[in-house]
């Protein structure tokens, strides 16, 4: 069998291609389908003949496959005698072409959802096939979303509007979908942060990429075998990974000391003290609860502010939690979720349980669901 | 960037506005009513937001495991049953007021007279696996 193409080392260079043909001239939409196009022509060739430089090599293949695709346009133009007036070129920057297209894909005239298309695919170096896979849609529809993203930006004058957070939401986003199929979203996500948090000195951008880390340390604990979730209290924490939660940690303390706090950053402290308790009784919920009130105070997050409910039940009393959740309107997702797990902890078994089912018809996932139910059945079947 | 089911009904939905059955369309009426379909789902899929669609005979009927060791058995089909699910599209879309406004143009489809029929459709949320990643 011949050897297989590394896929990730191949899609770290991606963004370094599509940089090398806008400095040549290119426009954006040609260039990122000549990548593409380049990149397939790799997966092809190099399992027989490996390139001596594997950058030079896809930079020359996209160069030519961008002129074809230019020639052919023109002469399907001259063929319909169509005079069209070139639009102008976004001008590419000067330094940092990597963050400029992060900044570009994520450009806040897009919708979320194509911008995060847009990104895996540019950036990330995802097939349409891929991304269409990883989001359960059919191919045609992905490839749509991006062209129209394209074509979007074509028209659209590049400022600097959203800057470093904009590109941090759409890789928030990403991170957050998770893993479908076979394209594992949070692996993508982590690599493109690392990527961007090796181009910025924004510390929000380190801090999101702690967050990232820290989350997923904990990701082989957090469900069972049969897919069914695990609570952070009940987690064998012999599971998560330490390497990963020892480089989160020491990001997240980079990123502290430059004492710029962002909603990131406060997140990921909180990850990092649960990460850092041995066992879920050795939690430090008093410093938990201060970091929810950073973040509270930094976004106006309904979920920060449930959290920052249940942190209290454990800081101060299931009560004193209880009494922060009645400020808030009962219409938040999880809002019953939060109201019966802090019920069960003050020992109002029968209202947690009726808040646990309750809670079960307002889950927005299937395994959320399924938890909730078995919290009920778990209390309604106890010896009365 | 959610999914949602349209549900569109043949019994069981509130009455729609413009409520003539469809056997009394005239043809260049149901023709009309057809195209509207095919290109809205079209226009979807050039936005990125279509995943799919099907329609439903309406007949069927009902089946239920008899035990180990023996065929289902079947029933009905039941004449009186009130909800008849006739047909669904799903859309991927960014959020539920943009879900809204695309089940509020699949409404107006032309009807009889030429007119939108103005039906009611279900709007349902799928549930997605897993949490975020994040939760």
């Amino acid at each position: 069998m011949a050897p297989v193409v590394d896929e990730t080392m191949l899609r770290e260079l991606v963004p370094q291609v599509l940089s090398a043909l806008i400095h040549r001239g290119a426009d954006f939409a040609t260039a990122e389908d000549a990548v593409q196009e380049a990149l397939v022509e790799a997966v092809r060739h190099w399992p027989r003949q490996p390139p001596k430089d594997a950058k030079a090599w896809l930079i020359s293949v996209a160069w030519k496959k961008f002129l074809d695709a230019v020639r052919s346009d023109a002469a399907r133009r001259r063929r319909e005698d169509i005079v069209h007036a070139e639009p102008a070129a976004i001008p590419a920057p000067a330094t940092d072409d990597t963050l400029w297209l992060y900044m570009r894909c994520a450009h806040p005239a897009l919708s979320p959802s194509s911008a995060v298309a847009l990104t895996l695919r540019a950036v990330g170096g995802l097939t349409t096939g891929q991304i269409a896979q990883a989001y359960m849609v059919p191919e045609r529809t992905m490839a749509q979303r991006i062209t129209r993203a394209k074509r979007k930006l074509a028209g659209a004058r590049f400022t600097e509007p959203g800057g470093v957070i904009t590109v941090l939401k759409v890789l928030y986003l990403i991170f957050n979908e998770g893993y479908s199929g076979d394209v594992d979203l949070v692996v993508e996500a982590i690599r493109l942060m690392r990527q961007l948090a090796g181009l910025t000195h924004h510390p929000e951008a380190q801090g999101l990429l702690a967050l990232m880390l820290l989350t997923t340390a904990r990701r082989p604990a957090r469900t069972a075998a049969d897919g069914s979730l695990i609570p952070l209290p009940l987690q064998d924490r012999t599971l998560w990974d330490r390497s990963l939660i020892s480089e989160g940690t020491a990001v997240l303390q980079r990123a502290l000391s430059r004492d710029q706090l962002g909603e990131y950053q406060a997140q990921a402290a909180i990850a990092a003290l649960h990460a850092d308790a041995q066992t879920a009784q050795e939690t430090d919920w008093i410093q938990i609860l201060e970091w929810y009130d950073e973040l509270v105070g930094l976004v106006s997050s309904p979920v920060a502010r449930l959290n920052r409910a249940v942190a209290r039940g454990h800081a101060e009393s299931p009560g004193a939690g209880l009494a922060e959740l009645d400020r808030l309107p009962d219409s938040l997702p999880r809002h019953s979720a939060t109201a019966a797990y802090l019920h069960e902890m003050r020992g109002d078994l029968t209202e947690a349980a009726r808040l646990y089912a309750q809670a079960a018809t307002k889950a927005s996932n299937l395994a959320e669901r399924n938890h909730m139910l078995h919290q009920a059945s778990r209390l309604n079947s106890r010896p009365s | 960037m959610a999914k949602y089911l349209l549900l569109k009904h043949y019994r069981g939905a509130p009455e729609a506005v413009n409520n003539v059955p469809m056997d009394q369309w005239a043809p260049e009426e149901l023709s009309a009513h057809i195209q509207y379909m095919n290109d809205f789902a079209d226009r979807l899929e050039h936005s990125g937001e279509y995943v799919d669609s099907q329609a439903l005979a309406p007949d069927g009927v009902w089946v239920r495991s008899a035990g180990e060791g023996r065929p289902p058995v079947t029933d009905g089909p039941f004449a009186e049953t009130k909800d008849l699910v006739a047909g669904w599209m799903i859309i991927d879309v960014d959020t539920y007021d943009r879900a809204v406004e695309l089940a509020g143009e699949l409404s107006a489809a032309p009807g009889a007279g030429g007119r939108a029929i103005h039906e009611w459709l279900e709007l349902r949320p799928f549930l997605t696996d897993a949490p975020a990643s994040t939760d």
